[in-house]
């Protein structure tokens, strides 16, 4: 038994395996700023004392964490097609990966905001400043950046989730390199390539959020406290 | 609702009373502070001293009782809890200065969010206030670069930007060491003599002996003794005789 590679056969396909990355990186960008803004909004919703706001955001956390993502995905899908509305595969993909990665930033966002010490919103009450800017001035960012290494994982991992959106057609890595193993008949090779491919999107997402770390507390660039 | 009539005390408690569950903290508190006056509250621990405090600027709500802060009913629930916090400053023993934001960004936040003020006059301002309290080279500092008593100063330099009417101060020098203690008390002594309204909690008995124009001293939730600050050498129920003896009164 011997095992032959033949990658030149797959890597000529590189272009479309470009543009799935490019569409996976795509898909993983929008769905991040926009999971990023729920999740956030579910986490001040939950800590409110309006208790049917607080109980929606719970049941909302809850449910998307308790079911696959494939699942999720489906629903929305088919979903907005039973309502006679027509999306792009593309853009039902960004919906459905919004809503579940918004789930876990709820989540980890919920933590930050706990970890925020009572005296710091005291402090801020006390100079009058109101509720919202209280949460925009104080609690944000403080509590973004106690969470951070937590939040930048989750979207990472939304990123290699995002896989799942082949099952809708969405033309994504994983989609592509489904029908180039069906084209060339070199399944294996292919997903090594896939394999590195996001290996290589996960470094470039890292990357990304270091650098938007730097950016976003200045503190830390100056005194040079790693995150 | 404003009353700033010179005659109205800036902060008056009327049989103010406030349990926690089961435990009355405040029993019938009552007290009044004169606009330029300086009222030390003092007492053992648990006496609910804090609590006062915090009662004036509604970190607290009472059970009953009155509480007028420069003109606001306080007791009431309807009160203007904004309109009240621009004119009550309140500083806390853990100095609670904003960790992610500069000296500078922590004095101006409010000046600019709350009163509207444009950046440039809010920087100004907090020049201004922090060559009150001696620390004007630290303006670009992180709060984690600077020492507990310059904090400490930090931030009461950023309640000053709220030019408030008056000043609460919780045992603000509780967490330092004697030296860094002295800078701050320091600063606070200024504040006095340039006039400004304060109710300061405080264990530091020789510097309330100092400073304050009228010692409140608490005892199980209650206002046991009240008068100058000579009733501190010369008290008159043995609480406060007992509380003064036990190495609570050092200059
Ligand atoms: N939020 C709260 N919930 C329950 N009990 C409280 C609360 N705040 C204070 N207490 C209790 O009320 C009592 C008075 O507390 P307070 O903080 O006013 O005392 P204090 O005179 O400031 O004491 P210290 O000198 O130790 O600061 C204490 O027994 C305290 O445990
Ligand atoms: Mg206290």
């Amino acid at each position: 038994m011997s095992l032959q590679l033949d990658f030149p056969a797959v890597l000529e396909r590189w272009p479309s395996f470009l543009a799935g990355a490019v569409l996976t990186l795509e898909l993983a960008a929008f769905a991040t700023v926009l999971g990023a803004l729920l999740g956030t909004l579910a986490a001040v919703g939950r800590g409110t004392h309006n208790a049917l706001i607080a109980g929606a955001c719970k049941a909302y956390v809850e449910t998307i964490r308790n079911t696959p993502l494939l699942v999720q995905i489906f629903l929305v899908y088919f979903g907005l097609a039973s309502l006679g509305l027509k999306f792009s595969a593309f853009a039902v993909a960004v919906a459905a990966l919004t809503i579940n990665v918004g789930a876990y930033t709820a989540e980890i966002m919920r933590a930050g905001f706990e970890a925020i010490p009572r005296g710091q919103i005291e402090a801020a009450e006390g100079l009058a400043l109101s509720r919202l800017q209280i949460y925009w001035h104080i609690i944000l960012l403080p509590a973004v950046e106690k969470v951070y290494p937590a939040l930048t994982s989750q979207f990472v991992l939304l990123m290699l989730a995002s896989s799942v959106c082949s099952q809708i057609s969405a033309e994504e890595l994983t989609a592509v390199a489904n029908y180039i193993q069906s084209d060339t008949y070199r399944a294996f090779e292919t997903y090594i390539i896939v394999a590195v491919l996001y290996v290589i999107l996960s470094l470039v997402m890292r990357a990304g959020f270091w650098g938007l770390g730097l950016v976003l507390f200045p503190r830390r660039r100056r005194l040079g406290t790693p995150l | 609702m404003q009353q700033n009539s010179s005659s109205e005390p800036i902060v008056s408690l009327r049989n103010v009373q406030k349990s926690f569950g089961p435990l009355r903290v405040l029993d019938g508190v009552s007290f009044a502070v004169e606009r330029g006056e300086v009222l030390a509250l003092i007492g053992r621990s648990g006496s609910g001293k804090s609590t006062a405090l915090r009662c004036i600027d509604r970190f607290e709500k009472v059970d009953g009782g009155e509480i007028v802060v420069c003109g606001h009913r306080v007791d009431r629930p309807d009160v203007d809890l904004r309109a009240l916090r621009q004119d009550v400053g309140i500083v806390f023993q853990s100095y609670n200065l904003f960790p992610h934001l500069t000296i500078e960004q922590n004095i101006t936040l409010a000046p600019c969010a709350v009163k509207g003020m444009a950046t440039a006059q809010a920087r100004d301002l907090a020049r201004k206030v922090l060559a009150q309290v001696g620390l004007e080279e630290k303006l670009h500092a992180y709060p984690e670069q600077l020492s507990g008593g310059q904090q400490q100063r930090a931030a009461i330099a950023r309640s000053l930007a709220m030019q408030p009417k008056v000043m609460l101060f919780d045992e603000v020098t509780s967490a330092l060491d004697p030296e860094l203690t002295a800078e701050v008390l320091k600063v606070i002594e200024q504040l006095a003599a340039d006039g400004m309204t304060m109710v300061m909690v405080t264990h530091e008995m020789g510097f309330a002996k100092g400073i304050a124009d009228r010692i409140v001293f608490m005892h199980r939730g209650k206002v046991h003794e009240t008068g100058p600050a000579s009733i501190l050498t010369s008290p008159t129920t043995p609480e406060l005789t007992q509380f003064v003896g036990t190495g609570n009164l050092k200059s």
